[in-house]
């Protein structure tokens, strides 16, 4: 093997240093040591005091390293009076992938749609009762109980999340088809 | 001298001898002794093992063995079990199900692992092989029941459905009902983690009634009690059997129809399920409890009295899984009664708790490895080690093949000495000179790394967490061990420098995964500008790492060797270092 590839680039070491908290976040740190702890070192720095402590007991993700379905399993069986969640389909046209969303988690159409256009990068314009949404190649539809495609927001919200089974981004032409209304 | 050999037998006779041979490696090498032989072999290859479905192109595996009954396929990398690995990042089946659904019409089995499985692509399956037999679906998603009701009501031969670990929609259970009234062949179903409550008894019932080979039944959370008995009567030839939730109101007729039941099940060895268990109902398996080789108890909350009593009627265990709630003190009872004990997990039942709520730690550990001398496999969750235990356990039990043992707590120190954990697992590579897997945890160094490297030369798979100094750990890694094909790697201090130096290393891998550590975007790039045959794949939901500086560390990196290049359906947050810019605009422009 040869030796070390040359590697310029001045290492910025508070870029690469490790943290726990959210990528984005920025906050004050000063041990130049790569080292990701808490306290529990035996030569613990006094200076280790002065980094932003970690929230007490923050769960961090995918640690302990435990399935899904067994963490599920140490509750009791849901039964409806405990209010699972409202696990629908949503999928997007021409996006080869699916997702899953929690209904229950969203208050309104506000927040369902922001959280829509995050997940697959898009923009789904503005909505009026006549026209549909404006401004963007892709409407929001949602295929109810009696198995009807409908667009989404025309009906109220409550009404909405107990109705719909899947939802899908359509594009194009079938989209607009739908803008008329119910 | 040496030719005449080769060619002194007909075609036939080495495919006759050939036919007996049948694992992967054994074939592999067969087929690099000569040109005859590699021909020979690849058209009576009949079972194909691809262990990383983008690693070749279904088309490539179709052309060399044009005539294989078998395919095992596998997708998303392990850390996609603990969520590490975004929606949406890959591992779709469809396309290779659509390349053998014309090349192949006399398939007859499909094994997967963290694959995304659709509807159409079980659809697609059982519309296009009429001798179809064996579907495995292990830590799968993406499909629902209505994709199981089209291989119910289509495949007449098949005898293996296997969902294993897998999250599928269950939106009922009416599609039992597509099997066909004159299907028989069913041996082996396994619908462990399907969800939905609404259970349809008498389709299973008549369904289990009429396939007198039924080996393995594996039910779900949603079959009660009271319906285990009938079910049972009606295939007492079973060998594996899952409960459902095992639970029921104390009415002494039950509990005599249940044990009833489970007495004329003379051949079962292997139990499961146990969901919401009752203890007043565990004696009704006491009668089969002395065949037993396999029982999993892993989502049984039971207390250790309990267990240590069940247990005690289980001589013949090879294999175990419980939560914690076992406690030392059922796992040294456990020590001395099940002496040919292989095999066992141990999983917290409060996982996220912060304070221990159960009486278990190293010792229990030790104790089996002390009294169980073919105890080869573990996995093992506790919130306290000490090296001390660690070298009793590597001197007690050098046959270890596989040592996962995760502290909840990252970064745990020694309890007893508050020292890393370096000079422990050092002596586990060192004592157990066949170990395959490793998994570690608890406060380490890079010197537990360099222990490592020199002396785990078998190691194929090395799982690593919240660990190490620098880059040179992960360098140890890289130099010395010789047989290591996966390692995955998050949350620790490694940059590019090990990386980068390594980089011919990463071709003699199936693949490396590192998230959270500190390899900057620029070395991406270099890597996979070096090694064309290695996909490079930055995964970053924060977006395009070129809008960052390069010298800004990627959030999660996937690198596995490759036959066949970029893949053609990264979603928007994956990106592909390559050679070419301009080819890594092709590959985004095929997903629109």
């Amino acid at each position: 093997m040869e030796g070390r590839v040359a590697y310029e680039n001045d290492l910025n070491l508070k870029a690469t240093e490790l943290r726990l908290g959210l990528p984005g976040t920025h906050e004050e740190q000063q041990a130049v040591s790569s080292r990701v702890g808490n306290n529990k070192r035996p030569n613990d720095e006094s200076d280790d005091q002065n980094e932003t402590a970690p929230p007490p007991k923050a769960q961090i993700v995918g640690w302990p390293p435990i399935r899904s379905y067994r963490k599920n399993n140490y509750q009791p069986k849901k039964t409806e009076s405990d209010g699972g969640g409202i696990y629908i389909k949503l999928s997007m046209d021409g996006a080869p992938y699916l997702r899953k969303i929690d209904l229950k988690v969203y208050s309104g159409y506000p927040e369902l749609l922001k959280a829509v256009e995050n997940m697959f990068k898009f923009n789904i314009g503005e909505y009026s009762e006549r026209e549909g949404y404006k401004g963007s190649d892709y409407a929001p539809t949602y295929e109810d109980k009696d198995g009807d495609w409908m667009l989404v927001g025309d009906v109220p919200w409550g009404m909405f999340i107990t109705s719909c089974k899947r939802l899908r981004i359509m594009k194009g032409s079938e989209a607009r088809g739908l803008g008329c209304g119910v | 001298m040496h030719k005449k050999m080769a060619f002194s037998f007909p075609d036939e006779v080495l495919e006759h001898v050939f036919s007996f041979i049948q694992s992967d490696k054994d074939r592999n090498s067969v087929s690099m002794v000569c040109k005859s032989w590699y021909e020979i072999e690849r058209y009576c290859r009949r079972k194909v093992f691809v262990g990383n479905c983008y690693a070749v192109s279904p088309r490539m595996v179709i052309r060399r063995f044009p005539e294989f009954r078998s395919i095992e396929l596998k997708g998303k990398p392990h850390f996609a079990d603990f969520n590490l690995v975004p929606d949406g990042w890959g591992g779709y089946v469809f396309p290779w199900i659509a390349e053998m659904a014309g090349a192949l019409p006399w398939l007859e089995e499909i094994k997967l692992k963290r694959m995304v499985v659709t509807d159409e692509s079980l659809e697609l399956i059982a519309k296009s092989f009429k001798n179809f037999k064996v579907l495995v679906l292990s830590s799968c998603e993406g499909f629902s029941t209505d994709g199981l009701a089209a291989i119910a009501a289509t495949c007449k031969n098949l005898k293996e459905l296997d969902l294993r670990d897998c999250e599928g929609d269950d939106l009922g259970w009416h599609w039992l009902s597509y099997f066909p009234d004159t299907y028989t062949s069913l041996v082996s179903l396994n619908i462990s983690c399907l969800g939905s409550d609404e259970v349809s008894f008498s389709a299973l019932e008549r369904l289990v009634g009429r396939c007198t080979n039924l080996r393995t039944l594996r039910l779900n959370r949603a079959v009660p009690l009271d319906k285990i008995a009938n079910i049972l009567r009606h295939a007492p030839q079973l060998v594996e059997f899952g409960t459902g939730s095992y639970t029921a109101d104390l009415r002494p007729d039950i509990y005599s129809d249940l044990a009833g039941a489970f007495s004329s099940c003379k051949e079962l060895k292997s139990l499961s399920g146990f969901w919401d268990v009752v203890p007043a109902y565990l004696p009704a398996i006491y009668p089969v409890c002395s065949k037993l080789t396999s029982l999993n108890l892993s989502y049984a909350t039971l207390q250790s009295s309990d267990l240590i009593k069940l247990v005690s009627h289980c001589p013949n265990l090879q294999r175990l899984l419980v939560l914690d709630y076992i406690e030392d003190s059922g796992l040294e009872a456990l020590a001395s009664i099940c002496n040919d004990l292989q095999e066992l997990r141990v999983f917290p039942s409060d996982p996220f708790g912060v304070e221990p709520n159960v009486s278990l730690t190293e010792q229990g550990l030790v104790a089996v490895s002390s009294g169980c001398p073919k105890l080869q496999s573990v996995l093992y969750f506790c919130r306290q080690m000490s090296n001390e235990a660690l070298v009793t356990i590597a001197k007690n039990r050098p046959n270890f093949t596989r040592f996962r043992l995760c502290i909840i707590e990252p970064t745990t120190a020694d309890y007893l000495t508050l020292e890393p954990l370096d000079v422990g697992f050092g002596a586990i590579v060192q004592y157990c000179k066949d170990l395959q897997r490793l998994s570690l945890s608890g406060l380490l160094t890079d010197r537990v790394f360099e222990y490592i490297g020199t002396y785990a030369k078998k190691l194929e798979m090395l799982s690593i967490a919240f660990a190490g100094d620098g880059d040179l750990g992960l360098h140890h890694v890289l130099s010395g061990c010789e047989s290591l094909r996966k390692l995955e790697i998050r949350d620790c201090p490694f940059g590019d420098k090990a990386l980068l130096a390594n980089a011919e290393k990463l071709e003699t891998m199936r693949s490396l995964w590192m998230s959270s550590c500190a390899v900057s975007f620029g070395a991406c790039k270099l890597l996979g500008q070096k090694m064309p045959r290695l996909n490079v794949e930055v995964i970053d939901e924060r977006g395009p790492p070129d809008s960052r500086p390069e010298s800004c560390p990627v959030d999660k990196l996937y690198i596995y060797r490759t036959l066949v290049g970029p893949r053609f359906d990264m979603p928007p947050f994956v990106w592909t270092m390559e050679d070419d810019p301009s080819l890594q605009q092709l590959s985004r422009a095929n997903l629109m």
